[in-house]
């Protein structure tokens, strides 16, 4: 059934932080490389050695400039994946009924035995989550590692997405924002966490940390940290400065 | 949106075909015998035709079945369905007609009705897309249905129903495509609001995530279509309305204005199906700084 459901008893997700996200794009690689290997059909790529390769990824990180007229640009790297809206538009386009939305945790999945390939779900989604697999024809997606996340087959530290686990700047976490006392809920009320293009209505559950404000070298008085620290080369003194100034002279 | 061909052959084809089927359903032409025979055979082949079509951009067609499952929320299933009931009530008034020589009236009145619903929730899939502010406006259901009883009519013969539709037809295709160019900015969806950043200044792109295409861009963002947009649409004018038109008032007795009026018809809804998906912006191009 391709309603979604009225409400979900945990409302599972990940929180990034904008101002710790270091662009490395391991996340990206980490993803693919579950995900590839694990649940439903693998992430494939085309003309993989060739000249134009494409391929099936689940999360993608764009990189950004911001600037304001008269201050120097701020680069923010984006890392951008399923929301897992709470009102997710894919769900309810799905004629099959293969997208769906679980009451348990929040999290949207393709069960690709149902899946046509008709991209109606793709084409819903504003943020760009969903990717049609160009080798399965199914859809694919961020599944929140469902196949890691309750897995008891792993060690116990395992057991979160793939891209937080192995996130090198500790920029990604997961956890539940039902939850008013999780990691998550208690680091974006702090840090006002972003919902993306919320004028779509979806309700987005991931959030975004903003980054940091900079500190700026312009307009907060001149602070030059080592010049002061410097003895000036020339003008020693003692032994040394005689020395200095005998040699000078010859 | 990429104008894929099975898309553009399936809403154009399905349309013309419902809007044929409508037209026989409430008698106009009233028809019996080998003359509704070939009246029926045009309109059935022109709907089941596209509709077929429509499964070939399909990634998993031989599952296409599945999709009469969900017609509780979605539009496609809704189609899927009121398209196969609809073909069913035509199918048993064509054959009053054709073998009985009988005039099963309620039968032709309720197939007329859901062809057009049949055209109407083709069009809802597509206007519901909140992500493509373009289509979604009523006027994308409007030209749909206007589209599909103008040119249900000029096959069907009904030529001065069909003048009169051509022309409310040219006038609210005109006016849908000067209003749709401010749609997006209309939506204010900004590559600030989808990164969410703007507080923080005026963002742009400075890296892509991919340094190749894929499938959002190729789908999503398809930016090569527009380059002709206003030549197109000078075309698409021209074919599927004004000649048309002109053939239908200016030589209403002419063995080849009816035939000369649908191809010219069908090619200029070609043109016009193909803008509708290569003008459309979609939202997630602001994250890749396109549109």
């Amino acid at each position: 059934m391709t309603s979604l459901p009225k409400s979900t008893d945990r409302r599972l997700g990940l929180l990034i932080d904008l101002d710790t996200c270091v662009g490395c794009h391991a996340c990206v690689i980490s993803c693919k490389e579950w995900n590839t290997s694990n649940y439903g059909a693998p992430l494939s790529d085309m003309d993989a050695y060739g000249e134009q390769p494409v391929g099936t990824f689940l999360n993608r990180v764009h990189t950004y400039e911001i600037k304001e007229p008269e201050a120097p640009a701020q680069i923010v790297h984006f890392p951008k994946s399923c929301l897992h809206c709470q009102d997710a538009p894919c769900v309810t386009v799905c004629p099959t009924g293969a997208s769906y939305k679980r009451s348990e945790d929040g999290i949207v999945l393709v069960n690709e035995a149902d899946c046509i390939g008709c991209g109606l779900c793709a084409w819903a989604c504003p943020y760009g989550a969903r990717e049609m697999d160009a080798e399965a024809g199914v859809m694919k997606k961020c599944t929140l590692c469902v196949d890691r996340i309750y897995n008891e087959n792993i060690p116990e530290e395992d057991r979160e997405p793939a891209c937080v686990r192995t996130c090198p700047a500790g920029a990604r976490h997961f956890g539940d924002f039902d939850d008013p006392n999780s990691n998550v809920s208690l680091m974006s009320a702090a840090r006002g966490g972003i919902e993306l293009m919320k004028e779509q209505g979806t309700k987005p559950t991931n959030r975004y940390l903003p980054p940091r404000p900079k500190s700026d070298i312009e307009s907060q008085s001149q602070i030059d940290m080592p010049i002061p620290f410097l003895e000036p080369v020339s003008g020693a003194k003692g032994f040394i400065g005689w020395l200095d100034k005998a040699l000078e002279k010859i | 949106m990429h104008p894929a061909p099975s898309v553009i052959l399936f809403t154009s084809l399905s349309g013309l075909g419902f809007g044929l089927l409508a037209w026989l359903g409430i008698g106009l032409p009233l028809v019996f015998g080998w003359s509704a025979f070939w009246y029926f055979f045009v309109g059935f082949g022109l709907a089941v035709g596209g509709l077929l079509a429509s499964t070939f951009h399909l990634g998993n067609p031989q599952r296409a079945l599945k999709a009469f499952r969900q017609w509780r929320s979605s539009w496609l299933s809704r189609e899927g369905i009121l398209a196969v009931i609809s073909l069913l009530v035509m199918a048993i008034y064509a054959i009053g007609l054709i073998f009985l020589n009988s005039n099963w009236q309620i039968i032709g009145i309720l197939g007329a009705v859901g062809s057009l619903a049949t055209i109407f929730t083709t069009s809802m899939i597509y206007a519901q897309m909140k992500t493509v502010p373009r289509w979604n406006t009523g006027f994308t259901p409007v030209l749909f249905l206007l589209y599909s009883i103008a040119g249900g009519a000029i096959v069907a013969g009904n030529s001065l129903i069909a003048s009169a539709l051509l022309v409310i037809l040219l006038v609210v295709q005109m006016v849908s495509w000067n209003l749709g160019g401010k749609s997006f900015s209309n939506a204010g969806h900004t590559i600030e609001t989808a990164t969410g950043l703007g507080f923080l200044g005026k963002v742009r792109q400075l890296e892509s995530p991919h340094s190749g295409s894929n499938y959002l861009l190729k789908e999503m963002v398809f930016v090569v279509g527009r380059k002709h947009a206003t030549k197109l649409r000078a075309i698409s004018i021209v074919l599927f309305g004004v000649l048309p038109l002109a053939l239908l008032m200016l030589a209403p007795f002419w063995m080849f204005s009816v035939p000369l009026a649908t191809i010219s018809h069908i090619i200029g809804l070609f043109a016009s199906r193909w803008l509708f998906f290569a003008e459309a912006e979609h939202v997630v191009g602001l994250y890749y700084d396109k549109r």
